[in-house]
C-alpha cells in the first residue's frame, strides 16, 4: 500500500467506529481545531506534552477562557471535558490508534475525558498492527508501561444489542492528523 | 448426581425459554444481523487461512505451556509483579481473597472475566465481606440480577431495556427512562463513584505474552482500563491457555476475535499492560509509585486437558462466543439455557470439564449436530465432535440410559436390527394412515398395493410432543428386498460397448433402506437414463447386503462403541468388490462415513477406513460432477423433457452436506439443469432442527427450528422443495404436512426422477 492509500484507509476505517477525522500542518492549528470544539469554561487536560507545546497550548487556552490541566487528573474523575494527547501510531486496517501512556496522567486524559483529542503524525500510519510488530513490541515490553489500542469512542452494545457511544470512556475520539515533523 | 437437574426439568426450563417472546425475538434478530457483520467484517480477508494460523498458534502454545508459564512468570517477577498458579477454582478465589485481605482491600472493582465466572469469584469474595461491584455494563445488569452472563460477549442480551430500567430505577431510587442512552449514562455515572473508591480492580485477559510479560486485555467499553488505572491494586485472572510467545503472535489472533465475536474489526480498546504502572493515589506527600500487580494463572484442569488427545484443541478456544452465535439451538433458546457458566458449544464441552458430568449430562445432548459452530470457530475446534465425544464418557461414566444402550446393541447386530425393523413395519399397522396407491409395477397387473404413510398415533415410546410433525411408516418392502430387480431393470437396458465401466456402490442408510425405498429408486433411475444417453459409458451396480446403519445415530447417542462395530461391518461389507464410488443419497450418511468412519477406526482400520471413506460421495455431487462430467459433450439429459411445466423450487441444504462435506452448489446447479426454477430461500444452510435423537430428545425446540425453517420456505413462494438427506425430507415433509403448508418436499433425486 501506498503512503496515500495508508493514510485514505486510515480515515475510512476510523470514521466507521464514530471518531472524528481532521488534518492539518501544524501543531498549532491542531490545537486551535481541537479547542474549537470546546464551550465554555471547558477543562481540557494535557498531560506529558513536550515543552514545545505546552506553552503554545496554555497560551491558547488563556485567551479562550478554557482551564487547563497538566497534572493530578486523579482529582477530577468526576470529568474532565477534553483530553489532548498524542498518539505513538495509527493502524489503517482498522482506524485505530496506539497511545503509549505509561504515566498515570496521561492515561486518565484519555479515559475520563468526554472528549478525546488524540494528535497523529501522518508518517505514523502503517498498514497494520502485524506489520508493526516490532515497532508496538519496542512500546509494549518495557517494564511498566502500559499502551493503549484506542478504536473510536468507548462503546456498548450490552442492552438489546442497540450501540451506545461512552460507557466508561471518553463519548468523543477525534484524531487530528498532522503533516510529517516539522 | 443426587441434586442434578434432571433431564424432565432441563427441558421445563427450555419449555420457558422457548415461552419468553423478548428472548425469541432478541436470538433472532442478533442470528441474521451477526451473520452479515462477521461477513463484513472478514471481506476481503483469507478467513480460513486466518483461522487454521491461530489454531496453529495455539495448538503450538499448548504443547510449551509450562515453557511458556515458566517463561512468562521470570519475565513478570523481574518486573515485579506477583505471579500465582492456582490449581483449582477454590485455590484461585483464596489466592485472590488473600490479596484483598492483605492488601486492606475493602471495595473491589471487576471488569468483563470469563475465568472469575468459572471459578464463582464474585460469590467467594462477597462472603469473605468484599464488596465486588462488575462494571461491564451487562455483567452489572445481570449482577444485579443475581444471575450469571447468557453470552460470553454480551452477558445480558437475554433482557430488556424495560427490564434494565426496573433495574437501574431500583439502583437509582429514581425512576428510569427506557431509553438505552440514558441507561448507559446511568451506568457510567453510577459505575465511575465505584472506580474511584475502589480498593483492587480485578480484570481478566485475553493474553498471556510470554516473552514480555505482557497482559493484553480487549474490550469495548473502557471498564478494564479504569479497573486498571484507579486502584492501588490490580489482579488479573486468566487461565493457563491463554499463555502466548509473542505479541506477535496475540495481535494475530486479535485480527480474528473482535470480527468473529461481534462482528468489530477491533474493538474500541485493546490495552498492553506490562506492569506494574504508574500509581499516583497515594497522595501528594507521597512520591510516584507502581500499583501492586498480581496475575493469577488458572489450571483447573486445562493441565490435564492438554495432555487428552481427543480434548486438547478445546484449549484452543478464544471465547469469542461465535459457536453461540450460529447455533439453532441457542437462537431458540438462549444462553442460560445452553450453557452453565460457558456458553454455546464450547460451553457443552468445557462444562464437562470445569463444572463436572451432572451439569453437563443434559446439555450435551442439546446439540443438533449441525456443524455450524465448527465451520465458525476462531481457532477451528472440532465441537460437534468433542460434543459427542463428552456425551459418550459421561455415559461410560454414569452409565448408558436404558435407551441408548438398546440402540447401541441393536445397531450392532444388523440381522437383528433389520428384523426388528421388518417387525415393526408389521406392528405399527393399527397406528399408521394408509393411502392406496396404484404402483407404475403393479398397475400393468392391475395390482394395488396399500403403502403405509404416516404414523397416525406414535408408539409409546415415543413422547407426546413429537405431534408437531407426522412421522412416516417403515415400508413393507425395504429397499434391500428391491435391489435384485432395480439392479438387473437397470443393466438390460445399458450399453454394453461402452469404452468405459463405473463401478458403483449404492450406501442406502437405514432411514432410506426401510423408510423412504423410493427416493433410492428415484437416484437410480437418474444414474440409469444419464448412463443410457452416454454411447461411451457403462455401469456396473452393487448394494452390498452386509451394510448396516451409518453409525451416526449412535454415535449421537454416545455409543461410541457401537459406532464403531458398525463402521467395521459397513467397510467389511463394501470390501472385495473393487468399486469406483460408494453413493448415498443420505447427506448424514455420507458425511459420517467420510470423516467419522477414518476418525473411529484410527489405529484399527487405518488404511481400510481411509480408502473406503475416500469413495463416498453424495448423490448431488455424483450426478453433477462425475456422471454428467464422463464423456465429451456432457451428458446433460435433465432437462429433455421440456413438455412438463418449469416449477418453483427452493432448496434446503443439510448441514452435512454444506458444511460437512462442504457441497453448496451442486443440488442447486442440477435444479436449474433439470429445467426447473431455482429460488433461494433465506438462510438456506440454517438446519431444519432434526438432528436425529436431538428432536427426540427435545422436540420442542425442533419443532421451533423446523417452523422457521418452513416459514423461509413458504416465502420463497416455491411449490417444490428439495433437499438431499432422508432425515431432514422426515422432518420437512412430516412439518409441512402437519402445519398444512403449501409446497411439496422431495428428495433431490426424487424431483430429478420426475422428469422421466
Amino acid at each position: 500500500m501506498n503512503p496515500t492509500n495508508i493514510i485514505s484507509e486510515f480515515k475510512e476505517k476510523a470514521s466507521l467506529v464514530s471518531a472524528v477525522i481532521h488534518e492539518t500542518n501544524t501543531i498549532e492549528d491542531a490545537f486551535r481545531i481541537a479547542l474549537s470544539l470546546c464551550k465554555k469554561n471547558f477543562i481540557i487536560a494535557s498531560p506529558q506534552f513536550d515543552n514545545s507545546a505546552l506553552p503554545l497550548l496554555e497560551k491558547l487556552c488563556i485567551e479562550n477562557g478554557i482551564t487547563i490541566l497538566k497534572d493530578s487528573l486523579r482529582k477530577y474523575t468526576n470529568g474532565i471535558d477534553m483530553g489532548i494527547t498524542f498518539a505513538d501510531f495509527g493502524i489503517a486496517e482498522t482506524g485505530t490508534i496506539v497511545v503509549s501512556s505509561d504515566s498515570e496522567d496521561k492515561r486518565l486524559s484519555t479515559m475520563i475525558s468526554e472528549i478525546h483529542v488524540a494528535l497523529l503524525y501522518k508518517s505514523n500510519i502503517r498498514p497494520t498492527a502485524l506489520d508493526m510488530a516490532d515497532e508496538l513490541s519496542a512500546l509494549t515490553s518495557k517494564p511498566s508501561s502500559y499502551t493503549a489500542f484506542i478504536t473510536g469512542p468507548s462503546r456498548t452494545a450490552d442492552i438489546e444489542r442497540v450501540l451506545a457511544i461512552g460507557v466508561h470512556g471518553p463519548l468523543e475520539l477525534h484524531i487530528i492528523l498532522l503533516e510529517d515533523k516539522e | 448426581m443426587e441434586n442434578s437437574e434432571t433431564l424432565k426439568e432441563y427441558r421445563q426450563r427450555i419449555d420457558s425459554a422457548l415461552d419468553n417472546k423478548f428472548l425469541r425475538s432478541a436470538m433472532d434478530k442478533f442470528a441474521v444481523a451477526y451473520r452479515e457483520s462477521r461477513k463484513n467484517a472478514f471481506a476481503g480477508m483469507d478467513v480460513d487461512a486466518l483461522i487454521a494460523e491461530v489454531a496453529e498458534i495455539k495448538q503450538n502454545a499448548i504443547k510449551n505451556n509450562d515453557k511458556l508459564f515458566e517463561e512468562f512468570k521470570s519475565v513478570a517477577q523481574k518486573n515485579g509483579i506477583h505471579v500465582h498458579l492456582a490449581a483449582t477454582a477454590t485455590d484461585a478465589n483464596k489466592i485472590i481473597a488473600q490479596i484483598a485481605k492483605d492488601t486492606e482491600s475493602k471495595k473491589i472493582i471487576k471488569s468483563k472475566s470469563m475465568t472469575a465466572e468459572e471459578i464463582h469469584l464474585n460469590k467467594w469474595l462477597e462472603n469473605e465481606g468484599f464488596e465486588v461491584t462488575e462494571t461491564d455494563l451487562g455483567e452489572w445488569i445481570v449482577q444485579l440480577r443475581h444471575e450469571g452472563p447468557s453470552h460470553m460477549v454480551m452477558p445480558a442480551i437475554h433482557l430488556s431495556r424495560f427490564q434494565v430500567a426496573e433495574l437501574f430505577a431500583g439502583v437509582t431510587g429514581e425512576e428510569q427512562n427506557v431509553e438505552i442512552e440514558r441507561l448507559v449514562k446511568v451506568a457510567r455515572k453510577e459505575l465511575r463513584q465505584k472506580f474511584v473508591e475502589a480498593d483492587m480492580g480485578i480484570t481478566g485477559a485475553n493474553f498471556l505474552i510470554a516473552d514480555t510479560a505482557t497482559i493484553g486485555i480487549v474490550t469495548n467499553e473502557g471498564n478494564a482500563r479504569l479497573a486498571t488505572t484507579l486502584p492501588k491494586v490490580h489482579v488479573a485472572l486468566a487461565g493457563i491457555d491463554k499463555l502466548l510467545p509473542t505479541l506477535k503472535d496475540a495481535l494475530t489472533i486479535a485480527k480474528v476475535l473482535p470480527r468473529n465475536a461481534t462482528g468489530q474489526r477491533l474493538t474500541s480498546y485493546v490495552t498492553w499492560i506490562t506492569g506494574p504502572s504508574e500509581y499516583l493515589g497515594a497522595g501528594e506527600n507521597f512520591p510516584p509509585s507502581k500499583r501492586e500487580m498480581h496475575i493469577v494463572l488458572l489450571d483447573n484442569g486445562r493441565r490435564k486437558i492438554a495432555s487428552d488427545p481427543d480434548f486438547a484443541q478445546i484449549l484452543q478456544c478464544v471465547r469469542c462466543g461465535a459457536c453461540a452465535n450460529v447455533c439453532p439451538v441457542y437462537r431458540m433458546v438462549g444462553g442460560h439455557t445452553l450453557g452453565y457458566i460457558y456458553i454455546g458449544a464450547i460451553g457443552l464441552i468445557t462444562t464437562y470439564f470445569f463444572h463436572g458430568a451432572e451439569n453437563a449430562k443434559n446439555l450435551v445432548q442439546n446439540c443438533t449436530n449441525c456443524g455450524a459452530c465448527k465451520a465458525v470457530c476462531a481457532a477451528g475446534i472440532d465441537l460437534p465432535r468433542l460434543i459427542k465425544e463428552v456425551h459418550a464418557r459421561i455415559q461410560d461414566e454414569d452409565g448408558h440410559p436404558l435407551k441408548s444402550m438398546m440402540l447401541g446393541r441393536i445397531l450392532r447386530d444388523r440381522k437383528m436390527f433389520h428384523t426388528l425393523l421388518r417387525i415393526a413395519s408389521v406392528a405399527q399397522k393399527p397406528f399408521v394412515t394408509t393411502q392406496n396407491i396404484t404402483q407404475k409395477k403393479s398397475s400393468a397387473k392391475g395390482v394395488q398395493t396399500e403403502e403405509p404413510l404416516y404414523l397416525r398415533h406414535l408408539p409409546l415410546i415415543f413422547f407426546k410432543e413429537h405431534n408437531f410433525r407426522e412421522l412416516p411408516a417403515i415400508v413393507k418392502t425395504p429397499f434391500r428386498d428391491r435391489w435384485r430387480s432395480i439392479k438387473s431393470g437397470i443393466e438390460n437396458k445399458r450399453v454394453k460397448t461402452a469404452n468405459k465401466t463405473i463401478k458403483i456402490g449404492i450406501f442406502s442408510g437405514c432411514v432410506q433402506d426401510f423408510v423412504y425405498p423410493e427416493q433410492l429408486e428415484a437416484g437410480l433411475k437418474v444414474i440409469s437414463q444419464i448412463v443410457l444417453s452416454n454411447p461411451n459409458l457403462d455401469i456396473k451396480l452393487e448394494f452390498p447386503m452386509g451394510q448396516s446403519c451409518c453409525g451416526l445415530p449412535a454415535l449421537m447417542m454416545g455409543e461410541k462403541e457401537a459406532a464403531k462395530d458398525v463402521a467395521i461391518q459397513n467397510i467389511e461389507a463394501f470390501k472385495g468388490y473393487d468399486l469406483d464410488y460408494i453413493v448415498t443419497l443420505c447427506a448424514s450418511c455420507a458425511s459420517h462415513l467420510t470423516h467419522a468412519t477414518p476418525w473411529l477406526l484410527s489405529g484399527l482400520y487405518d488404511t481400510d477406513a481411509k480408502e473406503f471413506a475416500n469413495k463416498v460421495v453424495p448423490f448431488s455431487q455424483f450426478i453433477n460432477k462425475i456422471l454428467m462430467a464422463e464423456g465429451e459433450k456432457g451428458y446433460d439429459i435433465l432437462d429433455r423433457k421440456t413438455d412438463l411445466t418449469p416449477k418453483h423450487v427452493t432448496w434446503h441444504s443439510p448441514c452435512h452436506l454444506c458444511r460437512g462435506l462442504g457441497i453448496k452448489d451442486d443440488p442447486k446447479e442440477l435444479i436449474a439443469k433439470s429445467g426447473n426454477l431455482f429460488v433461494q430461500a433465506k438462510e438456506e444452510e440454517t438446519c431444519c432442527g432434526f438432528g436425529g435423537s436431538f428432536s427426540a430428545n427435545f422436540p420442542a425446540i425442533s419443532k421451533e427450528i423446523l417452523t422457521r425453517k418452513l416459514d423461509d420456505v413458504e416465502n420463497t413462494g416455491a411449490e417444490i422443495l428439495a433437499t438431499e438427506c432422508p432425515g431432514c425430507v422426515m422432518q420437512l415433509r412430516g412439518g409441512a404436512l402437519n402445519q398444512n403448508r403449501k409446497f411439496k418436499v422431495l428428495h433431490l433425486a426424487e424431483l430429478l426422477a420426475s422428469k422421466y
